[in-house]
């Protein structure tokens, strides 16, 4: 795993709530099915639980369910069966009132930052601070000019989005995330598109976060290196919305499993088939024997 | 765009508009006339109010004086009860008299007061006691035609042949 | 048969789905009006991007309308010798009709189609998925505050489109063809009411402003989040927002008119 040097953001791991031991995991997927309408089956009796304070990376192939995983914990959806708990809560998206609550303690960096193009970079940090608090503006001001300089960009605040590049949008947007100091941190897809060198930022500035705010981190990604560098667990999960394994990082590597063999190696046959399935070549071609 | 700017430019906008409507409301229409505050009303009936209308105006001498506010019909002497609401600078003798006219030839019917001689004036609620009706068409076509029969009556030979040509032509 | 049949009745059972839904979503933005009025920057902004932006298209456009109309009525009015009205008859057309409809016609297609194009692009790029992310429901945040500002700029829109028009027209009718001025302004303003022909104006504009509006919003924000889908979803908005202009100025002038 990676060492970073220590950098200043806040003052050390959050003391876990009374009540509830500090190992007690913050998310619980429990016993899940999940699908848009009857035809489709997104998520199929998964179970997965997030520790406190952990960094755990979901991982798998395109059309897996990781990123509808989120939106269930966010409440967007409904689960078809089983439950979502969210630090002993179990969340139900008709109570308004307590979606309201819990979305108050998470912050969501999104796949391309889903930053509001009609506001400057300064603005966009600003914003969840100025709906959610009544502080003053010279209290805004500091607290945004401190969340861009723990992304490196606090230079970048009078600049307008527009102006802005993929990878520094990636960072303005989780500046934005972390604005309120969430507890859990959701991350969809922060390597997709990204450079060698905002790869390594951003996968520091997870880590990091992770560290020194004792938040907890969620992150979906189908990039292993990166994700192993820095997780501390991983679920891997396959097409179907199955969970296939889970485990620290190192006994993943070490599997014998061909399908987590498969992904983690990246192999282009293996259980997941590199052909579509057809019918065989040479009854398409007209040249059957 | 600075927020200071866009609220100064908002309100030139709003304030445009305002001055839009002002110009329409005044500059064309007719809200700087009569208003409905200092007038009284005056009572005239009709045996025929012929094509007025309610806020149709009501003039002497040509000059706008006041409006209709209501016709009715009176259910007993079945004559037409028209409400005249007069501007409270204009008085009128107790003789004067109530006309339905019409502007130009085929324009808007409106009332017209001629004032009579009398010394007293007509307080608010009176009743104008003379009136002339509107003048309607068919009416005056047949007053045409029986006159010309009159005539013919008198000069049975010649006019017979024009009182039936008339007749054809009707 | 039986196919055709049951087509037939999915797509009615269809149209009556998405009116449903889009009654909904009208009851919605009139839930969040008044929240969205507490935060009046919002609205202010808002009125400045819808009206304010449409500011010139809406004065060319009167000052235009007010020329031509002035030409046309004159040709057809001289012929009865009642060239004099010209003031009256332009007048009303504008105040009555042409305002309130020309006005919403543009607005739909100027306004419109950037509100539709504007939210659907935000639903596109994840904008509102973050917003509710954040506990911000952007109906009351988004939706709403455009929603008031399309309905305050609307009657505003009308009412210079009208004012500029008749100032138009006084310009053709009597710098250039040399109409009595007096009797231009004069038996405008004998025969014009405020309350009657002005206000119903303003009155039919306001209506205009809450279907334009409310249908370029809903289209934005039930688009696919593709290029096509927004592309199609700004067709929709003007066809829809004029089609319901056009009908609705029908039932109004009926109600507003017919009584003599």
């Amino acid at each position: 795993m990676r060492q970073f040097p220590a950098q200043e953001h806040c003052s050390g791991p959050r003391p876990a709530p009374p009540g509830l031991s500090a190992d007690h995991p913050l998310i619980e997927i429990d016993h899940v099915t999940f699908g848009y309408d009857v035809t489709r089956t997104i998520l199929n009796d998964v179970s997965l639980s997030f520790p406190r304070g952990k960094v755990t990376a979901i991982l798998g192939g395109s059309g897996s369910g990781k990123t509808t995983l989120l939106r269930l914990i966010g409440g967007v959806f409904r689960v078809n069966r089983g439950r979502v708990v969210f630090d002993g809560e179990v969340v139900d998206t008709r109570d308004k009132v307590q979606l309201y609550r819990l979305r108050r303690r998470l912050g969501m960096l999104f796949q391309f930052g889903a930053l509001f193009t009609d506001l400057t970079v300064f603005e966009n940090v600003a914003f969840p601070l100025r709906e959610h608090t009544d502080l003053p503006e010279s209290m805004i001001r500091d607290i945004v000019l401190m969340k861009l300089n723990a992304v490196g960009l606090r230079g970048a605040a009078p600049l307008r989005i527009a102006q802005v590049s993929g990878g520094m949008s990636r960072r303005i947007a989780l500046a934005r995330a972390i604005a309120l100091d969430p507890e859990l941190i959701m991350y969809d897809e922060p390597f997709a598109g990204l450079d060698p060198i905002s790869m390594g930022v951003t996968a520091n500035l997870i880590r990091k976060l992770n560290d020194t705010t004792g938040a907890t981190s969620l992150m979906v990604s189908h990039d292993v290196q990166e994700c192993f560098s820095i997780c501390d667990y991983a679920y891997l999960m396959s097409l179907g919305g199955r969970v296939v394994a889970h485990g620290k990082p190192a006994d993943l590597q070490a599997s014998e499993d061909p399908e987590v063999r498969q992904f983690i190696r990246g192999e282009p046959d293996g259980p997941v088939r590199f052909h579509y399935p057809a019918v065989p070549l040479a009854q398409d071609l007209g040249v059957t024997p | 765009m600075g927020k200071k700017s866009i609220e100064t430019l908002v309100g030139l906008f709003v304030l445009l508009g305002m001055l839009g409507f002002v110009f329409l409301a005044l500059k064309s229409a007719n809200l700087g006339s009569i208003s409905g505050s200092d007038t009284y009303t005056l009572v005239a009936r009709f045996d025929n109010v012929g094509g007025l209308k309610p806020r149709a105006p009501v003039r002497s001498a040509g000059v706008n004086v006041g409006r209709v506010t209501a016709i009715t019909l009176d259910g007993k002497t079945f004559q037409g009860v028209v409400s005249l609401d007069i501007d409270r600078r204009f008085q009128f003798p107790k003789d004067s008299a109530a006309k339905i006219l019409t502007s130009g030839l085929l324009g808007d019917q409106y009332v017209g007061i001629e004032p009579g001689g009398d010394e007293k004036n007509l307080a608010a609620g009176d009743n104008i006691a003379q009136t002339q009706s509107a003048v309607v068409l068919e009416n005056l076509i047949g007053q045409f035609l029986t006159g010309k029969a009159g005539d013919a009556a008198d000069q049975p030979a010649s006019a017979a042949p024009a009182a039936s040509a008339a007749a054809e032509k009707k | 048969m039986i196919a055709l049949l049951a087509a037939l009745g999915r797509f009615a059972l269809g149209i009556l789905r998405s009116l449903g839904h889009a009654a909904f979503f009208f009851a919605d933005l009139l839930r969040f009006a008044p929240a969205a009025l507490r935060r009046f920057s919002l609205v202010v902004a808002q009125v400045h991007a819808i009206g304010n932006r449409s500011l010139v298209i809406i004065l060319a456009s009167g000052l235009a309308v007010g020329f031509v109309l002035a030409l046309q009525m004159y040709y057809a009015l001289v012929v009865y010798g009642a060239a004099e009205s010209l003031g009256l008859i332009v007048n009303l057309a504008l105040v009555r009709e042409l305002g309130p409809v020309v006005t919403a016609l543009l607005f739909a297609g100027r306004a419109g189609t950037s509100l539709t194009a504007e939210i659907g692009l935000m639903k596109a790029g994840e904008q509102l998925a973050a917003m509710e992310m954040m506990a911000i429901d952007p109906r009351s945040r988004v939706l709403a505050p455009r929603f008031l500002g399309g309905i305050v700029s609307m009657p505003i829109l009308a009412v210079l489109f009208s004012a500029i028009g008749i100032l138009g027209a006084y310009v053709v009718a009597v710098l250039l063809i040399g109409v009595d001025a007096g009797n231009f302004w004069s038996i405008m303003q004998a025969r014009v009411d405020v309350w009657r022909d002005v206000g119903n104006g303003i009155v039919k504009s306001a209506v205009f402003g809450v279907i334009c509006t409310f249908v370029a919003l809903y289209q934005g924000y039930e688009t696919q989040a593709t290029p096509e889908g927004v592309a199609y979803a700004t067709t929709r908005t003007v066809v829809i927002a004029s089609l319901g202009v056009l009908s609705m100025d029908f039932v109004l002038t009926a109600l507003m008119f017919s009584t003599g």
